[in-house]
């Protein structure tokens, strides 16, 4: 057993709603709530959850773009949140990040490979150095840098952005790289080469992976393990293969249910939850989910559920599966 | 020879800024388009025959702007040895037209160019610091926008007493907060773009990360909104001039020539006329350029 690359331990972040005169807090939005997980080098651990479950924002504050209000980051065995300017930007050639947005994410007026070349500027590569090393990335991630290096992003299609900024993640060389959202902008057949040649890079390069999408096919399709996040927190966490062959929580269960299916035998006639998400501003209290559960108890109203494991690496936080009830407190 | 053959090929290729084969520069897609833009050119022009005649003023000018004459006041435009004719005090009109180009357009241009600096830093510092500094800077800015502009103009340089250069600091008064608010507006929208974020992730400081993601995304857009304000400021400045706030005799300027000459429109009407012609068609010819400028720098795609 390996000590995990990256250890989140009780991220917490609420953001003020402001208001009135002086913009003190009049609400608090429940973004990400209390989560802990560990990513073992060399995984790919992919992240699932409905859009607003906290996915993109627990992403960031991993990276440190958000400052959680509580809980630690450790990167390697070391206190993300309270390294030093330099230290974290050391840190950061190590932990890179492949936005969601292939539009918004590349600055209009930089050719790509000046895009590229950019972080290992920041990082004191000389310029001749970068940008050959931008120019061979762009190549890996196929995009000629003759044809297309000397462009500029609005002259690309969307998957080749796409490329672009992984290319431009990668070319620090880091150990971990964040995927959020990296296909969801991009059509169905760009989608599949774009998981293809990420599968590929992180055989070649012996990363490690966390994939956030709401998209299952994407995930089961390159997971090892999968956490499912429901209004910030964290309801259930698997294999991919144990969480597919068996989903445990009500909502894992019905975002199985409702993922779109080639077998004719596995479409649904209704849909298997209903409503929209909470208010993440004023969750529900005790189980978060009790609001949409078919299986709802009353003690579900009043006490969080606690993880409970129900086979090896397979843990579900939800009364349904506890042992013994009356015993915990 | 090669660079004439280049833009044929782009011409061949149809009217939409070339793309395929032939990678361009942002900088070199905004020249082609103004290239293009036949009315920009034309404004672009007449500008250039403006400014070059006021910078040219003591070549070209045939008589000296402030030597009159009693014996020939008022006479009309193409009369010998005075092409436009002359003002209430007998004085050569072409030379003082020549020479009040100088003042307007000095007038006019220092407050755009202080308020694009001073205004960019302050809006650019806001927006891009958040917070308190931005709530303090802005309020502030507030303070001024409260007030019209010609009415804030004429405060200020009632405060300060007439000159060029009370009018040259109550003007850059007038538009500092205007490139503030557009400065900000366009920082704290860039800001949130996810190319400054991806900047971020790669360990870049505050200071790369605005001179090489930032700067290049915000000041095409306060440029354009400044080349806006130019023709504003002429006629603010030239307005100025003409309640005696500005510019003071006998200098030549055109708000002041207007002032002037006012009563002598009865007399003739032709002469009082000339200056305002100068003003409308110099604020015309910015607008037009900054209408240009700004759908030449739309970035596409």
């Amino acid at each position: 057993m390996t000590a995990p690359l990256l250890r989140a331990r009780d991220l917490t972040k609420r953001f003020p709603l402001r208001g009135g005169l002086l913009g003190r807090p009049r609400a608090w939005v429940h973004a990400v709530d209390g989560v802990s997980f560990d990513v073992n080098p060399g995984e790919t651990l992919g992240i699932v959850g409905e859009s607003g479950c906290g996915k993109s924002t627990l992403a960031r504050l991993l990276l440190r773009l958000i400052e959680p209000d509580t809980g630690s980051v450790a990167f390697a065995g070391e206190d993300v949140l309270r390294a030093s300017r330099s230290r974290m930007k050391r840190l950061r050639r190590d932990l890179q990040l492949v936005f969601q947005d292939p539009y918004a994410s590349l600055n209009p007026r930089l050719t790509i490979e000046d895009a590229v070349a950019f972080s290992l500027l920041v990082h004191g590569t000389p310029r001749g150095e970068a940008r050959d090393r931008a120019r061979a990335l762009l190549d890996r991630v196929g995009l000629d840098p003759r044809l297309h290096g000397r462009r500029y992003a609005h002259e690309l299609s969307g998957g080749q952005r796409q490329r672009v900024n992984i290319a431009r993640a990668l070319v620090l060389d880091p150990r971990l790289l964040l995927l959020d959202e990296p296909v969801s902008a991009l059509d169905k057949s760009v989608q599949a080469q774009v998981l293809n040649l990420l599968q590929d890079l992180k055989a070649e390069r012996a990363l490690t992976y966390v994939l956030i999408s709401h998209d299952l096919n994407v995930i089961e399709y390159v997971s090892d393990r999968v956490l499912v996040m429901y209004l910030g927190e964290i309801v259930e966490t698997g294999s991919a293969e144990a969480l597919a062959r068996s989903p445990r929580h009500p909502y894992t269960q019905a975002l199985f249910a409702s993922a779109p299916s080639m077998d004719p035998d596995r479409r649904m006639d209704q849909p298997p939850i209903a409503g929209d998400p909470p208010n993440p501003i004023d969750p529900p209290s005790g189980c978060r989910f009790r609001t949409r559960c078919p299986f709802a108890m009353p003690r579900c109203a009043e006490v969080p559920p606690p993880f409970v494991p129900v086979e090896a690496g397979h843990e579900v936080a939800c009364h349904l599966y506890e042992l013994e009830p009356a015993g915990r407190r | 020879m090669a660079s004439s053959l280049g833009l044929g090929a782009a011409v061949d290729a149809g009217m939409a800024a070339p793309v395929a084969g032939a990678p361009m520069s942002y900088w070199r897609t905004v020249g082609w388009r103004l290239r293009h833009d036949r009315t920009t050119l034309a404004a672009g022009a007449v500008l250039l025959l403006i400014v070059l005649s006021a910078l040219l003023a003591p070549w070209l000018a045939p008589h000296d702007p402030s030597a009159g004459s009693i014996r020939l006041r008022l006479a009309s435009p193409g009369t010998p040895g005075h092409w436009l004719g002359t003002d209430e005090q007998g004085r050569d009109m072409l030379s003082r037209l020549l020479w009040g180009g100088r003042m307007t357009l000095l007038a006019g241009l220092t407050p755009v160019v202080v308020a694009f600096v001073v205004g960019s830093a302050l809006g650019i510092a806001a927006g891009f610091v958040g917070r308190t500094t931005n709530t303090l800077i802005m309020r502030t800015m507030d303070i001024f926008y409260a007030f019209p502009s010609v009415l804030l103009a004429i405060a200020i340089s009632g405060a300060l007493g007439p000159g060029l250069a009370n009018t040259l600091i109550s003007l850059s008064i007038v538009f500092i907060p205007r490139v503030v608010r557009v400065a900000e507006s366009a920082t704290v929208q860039v800001k949130g773009l996810e190319y400054i974020a991806a900047a971020r992730v790669s360990g870049a400081g505050v200071a790369a990360i605005v001179r090489h993601h930032l700067l290049a995304n915000v000041l095409g857009p306060i440029l354009v909104f400044a080349s806006t304000q130019v023709s504003l400021s002429i006629i603010l400045a030239a307005g100025l001039s003409f309640l005696g706030l500005g510019v003071t005799p006998p200098e030549a300027e055109w708000g002041l020539m207007l002032n002037t000459l006012r009563q002598s429109i009865y007399v003739n009407a032709v002469v009082p006329a000339l200056p305002g012609l100068a003003i409308f068609a110099t604020s015309m010819a910015f607008n037009l350029l900054s209408d240009g400028l700004r759908d030449a720098m739309e970035v596409r795609g």
